[in-house]
């Protein structure tokens, strides 16, 4: 089954996220920047004798696409990454995918996510390693 | 030796010219900082429009003054008034109003107007800068100066009237300024007109002293801004129905800040100049004005920086109020600048920052609506600093026989009694009525004419396409996009 990440986060924090995704495999990714807010309504800011509202602000949005064996552990790493403890730190939506296909060579479903070094072929290379050691 | 005391003073005169001239540059710099700082505090759907107004009020200023402006102003300047009796004991000497630091003027620059002999009203020579020889290197500094000086006048009113202003309207306010009321009251204070002479004329202190011009520039910016500001009515969105205020912030604050800056710098050569020389006793002038002025625009910034951050919207350190405290402590100063201690420069800085502050909220509550706080900055501190000359003027040795009595000019906390002070109000009150009433009334026509205002939807799109056809900032859009348009 596949599934769609879409993860709203603080533009600061992109780079954190990237990073992390990246060190456990996750390599398949794209950026929007989007203007939103929660339920604090955005925020309140000062010009000259009075004051404005500012309702929506800037967020970045990751949409990843990925199987979803792979689900958990990459949400909890953009949860950790994105993190700072502030208000408006972000939301991650979970979709399911109907069909994933690869414009340059027509691969369709799981082979249209592989990608050089990524997250299935880490945990290919340790269970074969766990094998050996056993 | 003879030759060498020719040599000397030949000198001298050229290092007074130079002096004019490099301060003269310095002021004229002052355009980049209001041009950041209205479009700094202003939307980017207005940013080209704003702009060219800042440039064009220059070169349209500079052909109006040199068409007539300058004339009005000063064709009057080199007139001898012949002595006046104020009293059975005190009178007063013959006396001319021009500068004794910038070569001989011979007998240009001495026609114009007047009510009996000793109340100069407009000059009437110079035009064009005819009659005035091409050797006569002291003139055409000294018009390049009060050109400059002029141009900082003419340009306080595009920030009131921003974002809302038609250029053609915008183009008339230029030509009002430079070519008639400007030179107008300019004369009056310093081309050797009735508010210069109230000492001679009807003892009153030194008659009317402003060094750099809080009257004469700051006020007659001011009040063209506030007859601009009436005339024009609001920004569409600024006010509501049950008359409660909405900020329309501007969108870009390090401009705004980079402007001040810019402005502070130019305001070395606005001030400081003013002495129109720098031999004997003037270099004392000089160093001293440019000290005032850098700790009344400090004093300013501060006082400003504090008011907001205890009593403003939100309790902190506004960096836009605390900008136009710097500049209406700088205006404040620019008249008692020379007169002053440096201690006096620190306190009439510290009530210029306050000043601007408090102003700003009460135009608000009047309904009337500034943009970027020309009004408060400009027409309250200039009278602010008008005012501060008849108080803190200290009785400097080095300024005898300015406007040609004896007497040091001095203010009433030195004891100079509320003669100085009485000129001063006089000032603030003939320039402030005039300036503002005229214009008001030359406005309210041009706008029946359908010139002034925009029309609303070129408000609400931003006036740069509108109006300039051009748009300042393509932010964010795709090459290809900005060519379909």
């Amino acid at each position: 089954m596949t599934k769609k990440i879409e993860a709203f986060i603080r533009e600061e924090k992109f780079e954190d996220v990237k990073k992390a995704l990246s060190d456990i495999g996750i390599v398949g990714m794209n950026v929007v920047e989007v203007h939103g807010h929660g339920r604090q309504g955005g925020l309140t800011l000062a010009w000259r004798t009075g004051t404005y509202k500012v309702d929506m602000l800037p967020r970045f949005q990751l949409n990843i696409v990925l199987s979803d064996d792979n689900l958990e552990k990459t949400v909890e790493t953009i949860r950790k990454s994105a993190y700072t403890g502030q208000v408006g730190d972000g939301l991650i939506f979970i979709y399911a995918v109907e069909d994933v296909i690869r414009i340059r060579t027509n691969e369709r479903g799981r082979e249209a996510l592989t990608y050089e070094d990524d997250i299935d072929v880490r945990k290919a290379k340790q269970s074969s390693v766990n094998r050996s050691a056993k | 030796m003879e030759e060498l005391q020719a040599n000397l003073s030949s000198l001298t005169v050229s290092a007074n010219i130079l002096w004019v001239l490099i301060a003269g540059f310095l002021v004229f710099f002052m355009q980049a900082g209001f041009a950041l700082v209205e479009v700094g505090f202003t939307r980017a759907k207005n940013v080209a429009h704003t702009m060219m107004m800042n440039m064009m009020v220059f070169c349209l200023g500079a052909i109006g003054y040199f068409i007539c402006g300058f004339a009005f102003q000063f064709g009057a300047v080199n007139y001898t008034y012949g002595e006046t009796a104020i009293s059975a004991t005190q009178a007063s000497p013959a006396w001319a109003f021009s500068p004794i630091t910038l070569g001989a003027w011979g007998d240009s620059l001495a026609q114009g107007l007047r009510f009996g002999e000793q109340w100069g009203i407009i000059g009437l020579s110079g035009f064009f800068l005819q009659g005035i020889q091409l050797s006569a290197a002291g003139i055409f500094a000294f018009f390049l100066f009060q050109m400059v000086f002029m141009d900082t006048a003419a340009t306080i009113p595009t920030g009131s009237g921003a974002e809302r202003i038609k250029f053609t309207g915008f183009i008339w306010m230029s030509l009002w300024v430079s070519m008639f009321i400007y030179p107008l009251v300019g004369n009056w204070v310093w081309g050797g007109g009735w508010l210069a002479n109230l000492g001679r004329t009807v003892g009153l202190g030194n008659g009317v002293v402003d060094f750099a011009g809080s009257g004469v520039v700051h006020t007659t910016g001011g009040a063209v801004g506030l007859a601009i500001a009436l005339v024009l009515g609001p920004r569409i969105g600024k006010f509501n129905k049950d008359g409660s205020a909405n900020a329309i912030p501007g969108h870009n604050i390090p401009m705004g800040i980079l402007g001040t800056i810019i402005l502070f710098f130019g305001w070395f050569g606005f001030n400081p100049g003013s002495t129109l020389g720098i031999q004997g006793a003037f270099i004392n002038l000089v160093s001293l004005a440019a000290v005032n002025t850098l700790i009344a625009g400090a004093a300013g910034g501060i006082s400003a920086m504090f008011y907001m951050w205890f009593f403003g919207p939100v309790k902190k350190p506004d960096p836009s109020m605390s900008v136009n405290g710097v500049l209406a402590g700088l205006v404040a100063v620019t008249a008692p600048c020379a007169f002053i201690s440096p201690w006096a420069a620190v306190v009439i800085g510290l009530v210029g920052g306050v000043l601007a502050c408090l102003a700003a909220g009460w135009l608000e509550a009047w309904k009337i609506d500034d943009p970027v706080g020309a009004v408060p900055v400009h027409l309250f501190n200039g009278i602010w600093g008008v005012i501060a000359v008849g108080l803190f003027a200290n009785g400097n040795p080095d300024t005898a026989a300015w406007n040609g009595i004896d007497t040091a000019v001095t203010g009433l906390l030195y004891g100079g009694g509320v003669g100085q002070l009485l000129a001063q109000l006089l000032e603030a009150g003939a320039i402030f009525i005039t300036v503002f009433g005229l214009s008001y009334v030359v406005f309210r026509v041009l706008n029946g004419f359908g010139v002034m205002r925009s029309e609303p939807a070129d408000e609400i799109i931003g006036l740069d396409i509108p109006e300039m056809g051009a748009r300042g900032y393509w932010e964010g859009s795709h090459p290809n996009i900005r060519t379909m348009l």
